[in-house]
């Protein structure tokens, strides 16, 4: 009734950086979340989180975000590679999770500072990253150059068998 | 007779060269008699010169005064575009000392056959051949073939704002004349044109209705006259010039010339800028006024009432998408069309205190809703009429059923409202858990009071709200297990409180939520409103 009308759409390798993969869940109202897509490296391999910095840089954070009103006001303007946040694990490794779409940022997560854990348990629902709003009119074309589920499953069980074969 | 005296005779001698039917000197003379309007015009004209000519003979007595009267003449000759021949009525009038009556009745007949055959100056024909029978007949065909329910009626009438400036242009004209006598004529007490015409106008329509009151001031039933005047428009816009903080610019195309904003403009003129810009007296119009269709407006009426909804699929509004409609049918087309009919009105606003989803039923008591009934051809029902159109609506459709059908007050809009942020409302929920659940597993949820929850704006209409966190209570809940996924779950809450988001947690922005209680994920099948706590209407006994 209620989580349903949400399709999933997946980014691969974001920048060329393997395995990378976002996930965006989209709504029939247009609404976009961002997530971690199940084959990202941050959940594999049993990492732990040291720490998620959402100042990209020395002039924006996007804790900052502020919208106002129905129209949203206010709301940083995204483009599809624009970071959302600077993950780190405790193991050192470092990734940046990006927009994925061009839109108004709405909120990103910040049940994810205090709570990193749930980044890892549910990154579906509760560990999101970021709500984007797109434009009205871009609210279809955002989504054309991004997979469906099934070209995705397809495509990575594409990637283990390679990943099995000898070099 | 009229009620004139003396000092009027100066404004009317001035008045009638300019070009004033008959009617607008008698406002100028501040006439408050309604029945002198009534007089046919032409009657009107005629005691208006036998009381000046009275003046005449007295003037023409004393040297003195006919030769400044004889100056006043001459400018007036010079001024006034009658085909009138100043040097004979001067000649006429120095003969006239003895020969007073002959002489009046042939200036008579010399200025009744102008008088009749110019538009006023002033009224551009409102008070002259725009008020009279055909008029009246007019009205009354446009009321009769509306086919309206009603007592009394009140006539309104807007009039061109130029008149405003023709009047003003006019007043000026005679206020040095009656300055000069040591006299006072304030604006302000000469009567209107549109009272004039309502005087005169008002017992012809109530004569061609057959007796129905025409009131004054109060009536649910309006009927609206409007005039325009094409020839004239452009008399105003020498005022933007000089006046220019009073004319806004509009957004919509409509002239900036209101009648409110030329009133305002000619209260601030100086009158040496105003005479200028405008000739004084008027310029002669050639044509009268264009009189438009008749406009009949009931005052709306409000039916309030209860209304369940038994139907998962049925959107509260129209579904329109594109020009397309998306689901067939809605709440407020369903109850409104029976009554639009029965009522006979042009359209609706319909409210509610407060509304479901497409996919949640209305149960219990219903949910208060009101609806603005607009332009009601019919108005009078009886108790016993509503209940008959309460079965009429309830018969129409099985997907929604009303109760407590009546009649109420446009104040009633506002307790209706009321409701919506302060009362409680009761749900009943069918909840899926993903991990297996026992009775045991759900009972602590019954014990739970108070419960306060802070939820951000919901995704699924985060795109037309602004984003914010409310707090909401739920105040009590109870459970009734089905199977080892599923139960019921009752709750009441606060009004406002988004159930669906309390029980899958909306991406955990609604805070506590089920999931995080029961320690599993949690979503919601199906949603129904048991009651919506709100004393109002007040309840019609079957």
């Amino acid at each position: 009734m209620s989580r349903t009308p949400f399709f999933h759409f997946l980014f691969l390798d974001m920048k060329g950086k393997p395995c990378e993969d976002h996930c965006i869940l989209q709504h029939s109202n247009r609404i976009c979340v961002i997530t971690l897509a199940e084959t990202h490296p941050i959940l594999q391999n049993g990492r732990t989180i040291k720490c998620i910095n959402y100042q990209i840089s020395n002039g924006c954070s996007r804790l900052k975000n502020k919208v106002s009103g129905k129209s949203k006001r206010g709301g940083q303007f995204l483009t599809d590679f624009a970071p959302l946040c600077r993950i780190t694990c405790t193991d050192e490794t470092e990734y940046t999770i990006y927009s994925c779409i061009r839109g108004r940022l709405l909120e990103v997560n910040e049940n994810i500072l205090e709570t990193p854990n749930l980044l890892l348990e549910k990154p579906s629902t509760e560990g999101y990253i970021a709500v984007i709003l797109p434009k009205f009119e871009e609210s279809k074309s955002i989504t054309e150059n991004l997979l469906n589920r099934d070209e995705f499953e397809n495509i990575i069980s594409k990637r283990s068998s390679a990943q099995s074969q000898p070099s | 007779m009229l009620p004139l005296k003396e000092k009027d005779k100066p404004i009317i001698q001035k008045l009638l060269s300019a070009g004033c039917c008959a009617r607008c000197i008698l406002r100028f003379c501040c006439v408050s008699v309604q029945a002198a309007y009534r007089k046919p015009p032409e009657e009107t004209l005629e005691e208006l010169q036998i009381f000046i000519n009275d003046t005449k003979n007295d003037k023409c007595q004393d040297s003195v005064a006919l030769d400044s009267t004889d100056e006043y003449k001459s400018k007036d000759a010079a001024e006034s575009e009658t085909s009138e021949d100043p040097p004979n009525k001067r000649a006429k009038l120095e003969t006239s000392i003895t020969d007073a009556q002959s002489e009046e009745g042939a200036a008579a007949v010399v200025k009744l056959k102008d008088g009749d055959s110019r538009v006023c100056v002033v009224c551009l024909g409102i008070l002259q051949e725009l008020c009279g029978t055909t008029q009246a007949v007019k009205i009354t065909e446009a009321v009769k073939a509306g086919n309206y329910e009603f007592d009394t009626l009140v006539l309104s009438v807007s009039l061109p704002a130029q008149l405003c400036v023709r009047e003003h242009s006019c007043w000026l004209h005679v206020k040095k004349e009656v300055r000069e006598k040591g006299l006072v004529l304030n604006k302000d007490d000469v009567i209107q044109v549109k009272e004039a015409f309502k005087w005169i106008m008002q017992g012809m329509v109530a004569k061609e209705l057959g007796g129905i009151a025409v009131v004054t001031k109060v009536s649910p039933f309006e009927v609206s006259v409007e005039f325009t005047h094409s020839e004239t428009d452009a008399d105003c816009h020498f005022l933007a010039a000089t006046c220019p903080d009073c004319f806004k610019p509009t957004k919509n195309k409509q002239s900036v010339f209101t009648r409110m904003a030329v009133v305002k403009a000619l209260e601030k003129i100086p009158d040496g800028k105003f005479l200028k810009h405008y000739p004084c007296p008027p310029k002669q119009p050639t044509s009268s006024c264009s009189p438009q269709e008749v406009q009949c407006l009931r005052v709306s009426v409000f039916v309030a009432g209860r209304y369940n909804k038994f139907c998962r699929s049925l959107p509260q509004t129209p579904w329109v998408i594109d020009g397309e409609r998306r689901m067939e049918s809605s709440v407020e087309e369903l109850i409104a069309a029976p009554i639009l009919s029965a009522f006979r009105a042009d359209g609706f606003n319909f409210s509610s205190s407060g509304r479901e989803d497409v996919d949640v039923r209305t149960l219990g008591n219903g949910r208060p809703f009101a609806m603005e009934l607009l332009n009601p051809h019919k108005s009078r029902f009886s108790k016993e009429q509503m209940k008959q159109l309460q079965e009429t609506i309830n018969q129409s459709s099985d997907k929604i059923k009303v109760r407590d059908l009546q009649i109420v007050t446009r104040e009633a809009m506002s307790r209706m409202k009321e409701g919506e942020e302060e009362k409680t409302k009761s749900y009943t929920a069918l909840v899926w858990t993903q991990k297996p659940i026992q009775r045991e597993d759900i009972s602590f949820i019954d014990d739970i009071k108070d419960l306060t929850l802070d939820q951000k704006t919901p995704l699924r209409v985060l795109h037309r709200r602004a984003l914010a966190v409310r707090q909401r209570a739920i105040h009590s809940m109870s459970t009734r297990f089905l199977d080892s996924h599923h139960f019921y779950l009752r709750l009441k809450t606060q009004a406002g409180t988004y159930i669906k988001e309390f029980v899958h947690g909306d991406f955990g922005r609604t805070n506590p939520n089920l999931c995080q209680l029961l320690k599993t994920d949690t979503d919601i099948l199906e949603l129904d409103v048991e009651s919506v706590d709100v004393d109002w209407p007040p309840p019609v006994p079957e």
